[in-house]
């Protein structure tokens, strides 16, 4: 029962922040028609951004804080810089550019932060047990993340839906060319959404950060994990990558930790411990094949055209 | 016409550079140029394949790495048996390609544009997780290949000229058959499909069927590629698989020219000369590699061949 309950948690815990990074890349995605790969860069950045500005004021909160406004600043000079002009073009073009980034980003963290990964240590308040249930306690950190990005959904649904930014930002993800004939400064809302996203990533990096080490190449597992939620939620939706990152954050940490037994109730002990990490590692993609075979579009397909 | 002559002559060249680098790693004594150019033309080999489904079939691939993958266990786990004919290995290795690339390509081809993308990928990562848990053969370390393939003294793959020349044989072929398959009837309706295949469909062409069929050639191909990469590293692992490979891949028939004949070979010979001239003057050589690729996105169009296209028409 403790060990259920648990997993859930942190099953919730970890698709919550990939709806962090998700929001961001189908943001990007559905609105700009970018592909952007760099975007588990933005999430390494942030990680170390935070590492490093929480060592230097000594203070946790105050790090992510200033980790967060420079992921947002860094993605709005990257969007000024390179990817503006990359708007329009083929996807094909997108990936590779993009991907020069990714090369570009983990070897200038190599050079500036060196090779060896970073440690984000959490203050004490952070770290105690709490209680949730009579008898039962989940660390409070992870608790934090639940809440923080619980409400960074509420937040981004509200902005998307109820304000003139987000109503905006709807019309120009279903008619590029209309609202920027209605007189709306088309590049300064890009610019604001990519670095929207930017920070979106930046705070999953720097969440994720004490839970793992901070290293070169953080980003790119991730990255595609977030991929696959977005194509399972159907892209550009807000709603569809909420929905599809909490399902495959279930699905990933419940695979992982129950799989292996359910396993040994069909299979040899052997035979269970080859396959169970492969075949949870596999859940997900298989996930997502089943999805894209049934729904080529997504299970939630933002309304478009 | 001037333009197309341009590239014509660099082409050549480029070709007749292949052909003859064994002369000048004989003269000069320099061998390492031998195993680095091996390795540059198998990869050519690998992004021609995915150039015949990306270039003129419109399929864009992310997954093209799992073939390598493929094609390279086949060789390694036959060894690792015992069966270290090349009469085996290599049938084998394509035999396991086609049979994948069929099955993956019957459910992604349901799917198009960015979905495509992303669902050969999720398939690739899905073949990326089973070799890592295979831990008769290696798991996450990969394994190692002690025999290179056995071709009953016809060749020999461990004498390193004729391992480069068979190398080379096997890429001028695939180009040769891409060639043939291009201007075939087939061909061109697959290229018809690129470009409206709704069009295509009304006239009466069974779409999906020749698309799923161009995409299995490609995929063999690729595990052809694979297989020759396993004698050449005399290993093959789960991160030959890596969706980071198969990205790679396609920066090379971008960056060569897509859609183009030798566009890819010289991507990938441009990519990987990069890499290895850039790697000797500083340990960051991604720190210029990743702008460059950048800036080739953002000012040469239609990669290196439509580059050199262009100059020529000056």
């Amino acid at each position: 029962m403790l060990l259920v309950v648990e997993q859930f948690l942190n099953g919730l815990q970890f698709g919550l922040l990939l709806f962090l990074l998700a929001a961001g890349l189908t943001l990007v995605f559905g609105i700009m028609d970018l592909v952007n790969l760099a975007h588990g860069s933005l999430y390494m950045m942030g990680a170390y951004f935070a590492a490093t500005f929480a060592a230097w004021t000594g203070s946790f909160l105050l790090g992510a804080l200033m980790a967060l406004g420079a992921t947002l600043v860094l993605g709005i000079v990257l969007e000024m810089t390179a990817l503006r002009h990359l708007y329009g073009r083929d996807h094909l073009d997108h990936v590779l550019a993009t991907f020069g980034l990714i090369l570009f980003f983990n070897e200038a963290v190599r050079l500036i932060w060196g090779p060896a990964g970073l440690a984000l240590p959490l203050p004490a308040w952070l770290t105690v047990p709490v209680p949730i249930l009579p008898g039962i306690h989940y660390p409070a950190y992870r608790l934090a993340i639940i809440i923080v990005a619980l409400l960074v959904a509420l937040l981004l649904y509200l902005g998307v839906m109820r304000t003139r930014i987000g109503m905006l930002i709807r019309a120009g993800a279903s008619n590029r060319e209309m609202i920027g004939a209605l007189g709306i400064n088309i590049k300064l809302l890009y610019t604001l959404v990519f670095g929207l996203g930017a920070a979106l990533a930046g705070l999953a990096g720097l969440m994720q950060a004490p839970i793992l080490t901070v290293q070169i190449g953080m980003g790119e597992n991730i990255l595609i994990l977030a991929f696959v939620i977005i194509v399972i939620g159907g892209i550009g939706s807000i709603r569809g990558a909420f929905l599809a990152a909490i399902f495959v954050g279930m699905i990933d940490t419940l695979g992982r930790a129950f799989l292996p037994n359910l396993l040994r109730q069909v299979l040899s002990g052997a035979a269970a411990s080859t396959a169970a990490p492969a075949l949870s590692s596999m859940l997900i993609y298989l996930l997502m094949a089943i999805v894209l075979v049934v729904r080529p579009e997504g299970l939630f397909p933002a309304n478009r055209r | 016409m001037k333009g197309l002559s341009v590239s014509k002559a660099v082409t050549a060249l480029m070709l007749a550079g292949l052909v003859l680098l064994p002369l000048y790693s004989y003269l000069s004594g320099n061998i390492f140029i031998l195993t680095l150019f091996t390795r540059i033309v198998i990869l050519a080999l690998a992004a021609a394949s995915l150039n015949l489904i990306m270039g003129f079939g419109g399929m864009m691939s992310f997954g093209h790495a799992a073939y390598l993958g493929i094609g390279g266990y086949a060789v390694g786990m036959l060894a690792q048996e015992g069966v270290g004919s090349g009469f085996i290995q290599f049938p084998v290795a394509l035999a396991a390609s086609a049979i994948y690339a069929l099955v993956i390509g019957a459910l992604s081809l349901r799917t198009r544009g960015v979905y495509f993308i992303m669902i050969t990928l999720a398939f690739a990562q899905m073949a990326y997780y089973v070799a890592s848990g295979l831990a008769r053969y290696g798991g996450d370390d990969g394994l190692t290949v002690y025999k290179r393939s056995d071709f009953s003294g016809l060749i020999n793959l461990s004498d390193r000229t004729q391992f480069y020349y068979l190398c080379l044989a096997c890429l001028f072929a695939v180009i040769f058959l891409i060639w043939r398959i291009v201007n075939s009837r087939f061909g061109l309706v697959v290229q018809g499909l690129r470009s409206n295949e709704q069009r295509m469909q009304a006239i009466g062409f069974p779409a999906k069927r020749y698309q799923l069929v161009c995409f299995v050639i490609s995929g063999t191909m690729c595990g052809l590629a694979g297989a020759l990469l396993a004698n050449n590293t005399d290993f093959v692992s789960p991160a030959v698989m890596y969706w980071t490979r198969s990205g790679d891949l396609m920066v090379m028939v971008i960056l060569g020219g897509m859609g183009t004949l030798f566009g890819p070979v010289m991507g990938a010979v441009v990519f990987l000369l990069l890499e290895e001239f850039l790697s000797q003057i500083t340990e960051y050589w991604a720190l210029i590699m990743g702008p460059l690729l950048l800036l080739i996105v953002l000012f040469g169009r239609g990669g290196i061949m439509g580059m050199l296209g262009r100059a020529g028409r000056g």
